[in-house]
């Protein structure tokens, strides 16, 4: 076995028996980056010579008796993540070569308890995209292939596209990621890892550059759903820093993960059921409420009626804070400038030549549905659907402990599908985005495949500040499921 | 609703974005195939209905009136693209 094959788990366990040290794990997962990044272009940034700092760091502490929950775990940081002296870009030309001077909250927690950094990872400029076409920094490729066909090369999804192919992959243990509308659980579903959105409020957004502040969610990718416990258990926690971070206490989620599902009433939403969707994909759906049903649980129909609605919710409220929260980027205090003939020019090139099209187009929505006139009948309609489709969540988990969907409606696509129509981009997100705008978690868990031998994910959803349910469901699929084929491009194969 | 050319270019000053030749065109296509798809959500019945800001669900904490960070001119103007001193620099706005 590589170090590179190790699970989060296995490695704190070999790490704790003195069978490897954290110099060897990040030194077997650096030369992976150099031997498959130049491909994959999971990485905007490696800082190898950093890592191995930390990783010596890590042991000797190790050596001192004081090891911290993630001691020696080599990860990958998402680049929307400030990270203090590591240049952050958001993928976007217009951050420049911004280098905060500050570490966001979520980093700043997995540094305490003893992770190493490889480096930042790719994402959909701003994390605005399915599919990470949009990153200034160039594509990503997924590791998978489909099975008939070694010459397609596939997106990995998006926004999180570098952080989900860096883990399949094998060039990091895991990595931090984040979902507005479904950046963490579809690029997990097409590159056949795991990922958890947690509940709005469970990870700070201090220090994570921001897309959508009501949606914006922080959380782990990693290649099982104990792994994914591990990392949020550390990501999570109350900060005063930011104003919407709940004052929640962290369970132990790693042990929900064995709790097992026997009683649990699992809600199956009948609007999920798309016209057209792949048969492949309702026929997982089916097997994995039927593993459930094997382990004890119960399956019950639920009705989620303004499902549909949600999407189109989603693109006004998403845009709508974006246009706000970009407003900052201004070429004057940090980032891209290009002069003007007056100030007023000067913000306009610098905008012009810092933002690229899928940015633009989301700035000009958002600017648009809160300008006067318009306000009432898009973005205040899109505030009242989005307390409708909360409602829908509310109802329904007074009758079920969690809801099991697909993941994503298809496989991984090939690159330069679906770019020349935004519309049909966003329907990517159509099982995801309903999440977001409730605010609870939501995981993908790997469960099987297409028949050209792609990863397919399930979602369970679950209550607000019920994640350790959503761990057990997931858990027990990811049991059931068995899955043990690998991507055709990973480290050392 | 569909936008015209002239709100497009409206819109785009808003946001202070420099469009240039025939950006607006292509923009004016892709803004308006976005707004007819998110045209359905007018078929919801929201009356009655209070608007949803956040999904946080609790309230705005407080906290005590005092100043708890700050004096760090360094760190604020470390990635600024011009300064003067202690100042972000920007071209001249007054005459």
């Amino acid at each position: 076995m590589h170090p590179t094959d190790f699970t989060i788990r296995g490695a704190l366990e070999a790490l704790s028996e003195g069978i490897v040290t954290s110099e060897a794990l990040t030194a077997a997962h650096l030369r992976a980056i150099e031997a498959l990044n130049p491909r994959l272009n999971a990485f905007i940034t490696v800082t190898a010579e950093r890592a191995m700092e930390a990783a010596r760091a890590s042991d000797t502490r190790r050596a001192n008796g004081v090891a911290g929950k993630l001691e020696g775990i080599p990860l990958a940081i998402k680049d929307l993540f400030c990270t203090q002296g590591v240049r952050t870009t958001a993928a976007s030309r217009i951050l420049g070569e911004f280098t905060p001077p500050y570490e966001s909250t979520v980093t700043s927690n997995l540094l305490r308890d003893g992770a190493v950094f490889l480096g930042k990872v790719n994402l959909d400029e701003f994390a605005m995209g399915s599919s990470n076409a949009t990153s200034a920094f160039g594509e990503v490729e997924n590791p998978w292939k489909r099975g008939n066909d070694d010459g397609t090369t596939l997106v990995p999804g998006g926004s999180s596209g570098g952080s989900a192919a860096a883990v399949a992959a094998r060039l990091a243990m895991g990595a931090t990621a984040t979902d507005t509308g479904g950046s963490i659980r579809q690029p997990a579903a097409f590159c056949g890892i795991a990922g958890i959105k947690p509940t709005y409020g469970r990870c700070s957004r201090w220090g994570v550059v921001a897309f959508a502040s009501s949606l914006d969610t922080p959380g782990p990718v990693a290649r099982t759903v104990e792994d994914c416990a591990i990392l949020l258990e550390s990501m999570s926690g109350h900060d005063p820093k930011d104003s919407t971070s709940a004052p929640a206490p962290v369970p132990d989620f790693a042990a929900a993960c064995a709790r097992g599902v026997k009683g649990l009433r699992i809600g199956v939403p009948r609007e999920y059921r798309l016209e057209g969707m792949p048969e492949e994909i309702e026929a997982l759906w089916q097997q994995g409420l039927a593993w459930l049903r094997a382990e004890g649980a119960e399956i019950v129909d639920i009705s989620l009626p303004h499902t549909k609605y949600a999407l189109p919710t989603y693109y006004i409220v998403a845009p709508a804070e974006a246009s706000s929260n970009l407003a900052r980027y201004d070429g004057v205090r940090y980032g891209l400038r290009r002069d003007g003939e007056d100030l007023r020019d000067l913000y306009e090139r610098t905008r012009a030549a810092g933002f690229g099209d899928e940015v633009k187009r989301r700035i000009m929505i958002g600017t648009y549905v809160l300008s006067a006139g318009y306000y009432d009948a898009y973005y205040l309609k899109a505030q009242k659907v989005r307390t409708l489709i909360k409602r829908d969540f509310d109802e329904a988990f007074r009758g079920v402990d969690a809801i099991v969907t697909p993941a994503t409606p298809s496989a991984a696509f090939a690159a330069g599908e679906k770019q020349d129509d935004p519309v049909a981009m966003y329907l990517n997100d159509v099982f995801t985005v309903t999440a977001n705008l409730a605010g609870i978690p939501g995981m993908t868990v790997p469960a099987g495949y297409d028949r050209q031998g792609l990863p397919l994910g399930l979602q369970v959803l679950g209550r607000a500040f019920d994640e350790e349910t959503v761990f057990a469901v997931s858990a027990a699929i990811e049991h059931a499921a068995g899955l043990t084929k690998l991507p055709q491009v990973r480290a050392f194969a | 609703m569909s936008l015209d050319l002239q709100t497009v270019r409206r819109v785009a000053s808003l946001a202070r974005l420099h469009l240039e030749e025939g950006e607006d065109q292509r923009l004016q296509a892709e803004l308006n195939g976005i707004l007819g798809w998110i045209e359905q959500l007018q078929a919801v019945d929201t009356s009655d209905v209070e608007p949803l800001s956040g999904a946080g669900g609790t309230a705005m904490p407080m906290r005590e009136d005092v100043v708890n960070d700050g004096g760090r001119a360094e760190a604020v103007l470390a990635n600024a693209p011009d300064r003067a001193g202690d100042f972000f620099a920007v071209p001249k706005v007054v005459e």
